[in-house]
């Protein structure tokens, strides 16, 4: 039996949101929505970190509860250097991607070991550990967080501080995430990775060293949410460790749930819908959690496959027509 | 040495290994038996010290509240199983992690809209706010019930589980759900029992320590955590587990705190030792957690015949 083949992308829906989101920024600049642009450069950020999450949740099945911790340390990435007064953003990119891969590759080699409940015990053990690190480093800032004073500095190619300049710079990097994805998941390593999801040990009897796979796995997915970091740190200009606590490692996995697990483009629009939500749910009353936690139960309660299966089931229906 | 900062950090070690333990001792049954990784366990904890405080406040008796709030929490724990958890024991454990963060979020709203965004305190009674002189050190009276109270729970449970005809069925189904459900018992009523069981002793937890830190919104959040890392390393479905690795954690996470900074100034500058030893003592039980995940993963006493 061969792994099963990633579901078809319904490529019309998203086509249509690219093209939106490419035509956004002078749209918005133009109307002098400046808020919009903020919320559109976020959902582009944190679907970067939602993407991640779904490479190894959706499609190697390890079901992380620690990933802000890399979004955490990609912003941290940045704060610390500037803190010293470095803005090279060549060199916060690289300590973000180093950082965050040294930190999946030794908290990965420990638990991959593990399976199950396990390993999402221990993925957010490991990220408490790093979250209580930060706040016990009064140096920088412990619980009140680091402001950052200046974006980071590209050499005179990018001007960061530009809102329009760090939209595009986080929509070609969320691009180029999922188009590395796309690569990985048909080429033989992500059938390896899918197939472990299915039977790891089917994968192993076929003579693959199935942990080694995850790791490698884990170590990408890793680094995509350190950029992801990276470019938030740089967006809000602060980093607290509250930003990798664990509750925030619960909503990317909400992202990706609800846009749908092991669909590339799902992730995106999941944290489209989950942060749109979020603004117009707390616009409408202070005690928006209330609603938003029974959004939530209600969608893995009654909404199989996120809004892609949504999608997925009104398009056969219109077919079947 | 200073023996009295020594003897108050025992004391307070022993104290938080005894409100980890009231916690874990719910999370991991639930764990063990049903399979059900139960993130809004915290909630419990911080319902039973908001119900306490609002029932001190109107009848002014601390140990009727507690009684009355045991069982209101309790309630809530048999609802919650009975309308939401049941639910979910079929579903995978990404699903559970998702329907109980969803319900912190709805229970830490529900006590922002019922109690207000401030904490309430607890006031303690004159005869419990004074302090305890042993041989020259003097002790919180408070801590020593903290800690007496939680002793004595621990006690009433391990009569509960060895020798009750529930307990039996409780260590039936940590050992094997599958043998239990096929020898005819009424599983879905042993699942509501244990849940709100585990439900009780969290508010319970919650309701000691209210009159020390005040209920706030989103008090379980952090500590539950530090539970699921005493369920871990005990074992998942074993009390004695639980209890050990409780009181383990309490002591290594207190003492870390107050005596690593000397620890690693035998080896490290001073300089160097007070910024390393904050971070190292905050980690420490994560490490523990670690290396007992990759040398026994199991857990330190796991239930007798695990099958898993």
């Amino acid at each position: 039996m061969k792994p099963s083949a990633p579901r078809r992308v319904s490529w019309g829906v998203y086509g249509t949101l690219f093209l939106f989101l490419l035509a956004a920024p002078p749209v918005l600049v133009w109307a002098d929505q400046p808020f919009y642009m903020d919320l559109l450069t976020r959902v582009l950020i944190l679907s970067i970190a939602a993407s991640s999450l779904n490479l190894i949740l959706g499609y190697g099945g390890m079901i992380s509860l620690g990933h802000a911790a890399f979004v955490g340390l990609g912003a941290y990435s940045v704060a610390i250097p500037s803190y010293y007064g470095i803005y090279s953003g060549y060199l916060h990119l690289g300590i973000a991607i180093a950082a965050c891969v040294l930190f999946a590759l030794v908290t990965g080699a420990i638990c991959l070991r593990t399976r199950g409940v396990y390993f999402i015990m221990i993925t957010l053990a490991f990220a408490q550990m790093l979250y209580f690190t930060f706040v016990s480093l009064e140096e920088y800032g412990a619980d009140d967080g680091l402001l950052i004073y200046q974006r980071s500095e590209f050499s005179g190619l990018l001007n960061l501080e530009n809102p329009g300049v760090l939209y595009y710079l986080a929509m070609g990097v969320l691009a180029g995430c999922l188009g590395l994805m796309n690569r990985l998941i048909h080429s033989r390593f992500g059938r390896v990775i899918v197939g472990i999801r299915h039977n790891e040990p089917r994968m192993q009897s076929l003579g693959y060293n199935t942990y080694r796979y995850k790791l490698a796995c884990y170590a990408i997915s890793g680094a995509m949410a350190g950029i992801s970091g990276f470019l938030l740190g740089n967006f809000t200009y602060f980093i607290s460790p509250e930003m990798m606590d664990w509750t925030r490692s619960g909503e990317l996995i909400f992202m990706v749930v609800l846009g749908g697990t092991g669909v590339l483009l799902a992730p995106v629009a999941g944290t489209a819908v989950f942060l749109l939500l979020e603004e117009i749910l707390s616009a409408f009353t202070v005690y928006w959690h209330l609603l938003f936690g029974g959004f939530l139960i209600a969608i893995v309660l009654f909404g199989r496959g996120g809004l892609h299966g949504l999608v997925e089931k009104l398009e056969r229906r219109n077919h079947s027509r | 040495m200073d023996w009295q900062l020594l003897i108050s950090q025992l004391l307070n070690g022993l104290q938080l290994g005894m409100l980890l333990f009231l916690l874990a001792a719910g999370l991991t049954l639930i764990f063990g038996i049903m399979d059900f990784i139960n993130l809004s366990h915290g909630s419990f904890y911080m319902i039973g010290a908001f119900v306490c405080a609002t029932l001190v406040e109107r009848t002014g008796s601390l140990i009727a509240s507690v009684v009355i709030a045991v069982v209101i929490v309790f309630g809530v724990g048999l609802l919650v199983e009975r309308f939401v958890a049941r639910k979910l024991y079929a579903h995978d454990h990404l699903d559970q992690v998702l329907v109980t963060f969803g319900l912190i979020l709805i229970f830490d709203t529900l006590a922002h809209l019922i109690w207000g965004a401030a904490g309430m305190t607890i006031p303690l009674p004159a005869w419990l706010n004074g302090q305890i002189d042993i041989a020259g050190v003097i002790i919180p009276g408070y801590r020593v019930l903290i800690i007496s109270a939680g002793l004595a729970v621990v006690v009433g449970l391990f009569f509960l589980v060895t020798r009750s005809r529930l307990g039996m069925l409780i260590r039936a189904g940590a050992s094997n759900r599958t043998m239990v459900t096929a020898l005819g018992v009424n599983i879905d009523r042993l699942y509501l029992v244990v849940f709100a069981l585990g439900a009780a002793l969290a508010g319970f937890a919650g309701m000691l320590i209210a009159p020390i830190t005040e209920a706030s919104i989103g008090m379980g959040n952090e500590i539950i955590i530090v539970a699921f890392v005493v369920v871990i390393v005990g074992g998942i479905g074993s009390i004695k587990g639980a209890f050990v690795s409780a009181i383990l954690i309490g002591f290594i996470d207190t003492l870390g705190r107050s005596y690593l900074d000397d620890l690693l100034s035998l080896f490290l500058a001073t300089r160097y030792a007070e910024t390393a030893a904050p971070a190292l003592s905050a980690m420490t039980i994560y490490i523990l957690m670690a290396s007992v995940l990759a040398f026994r993963p199991q857990g330190l006493f796991p239930p007798a015949s695990s099958m898993r």
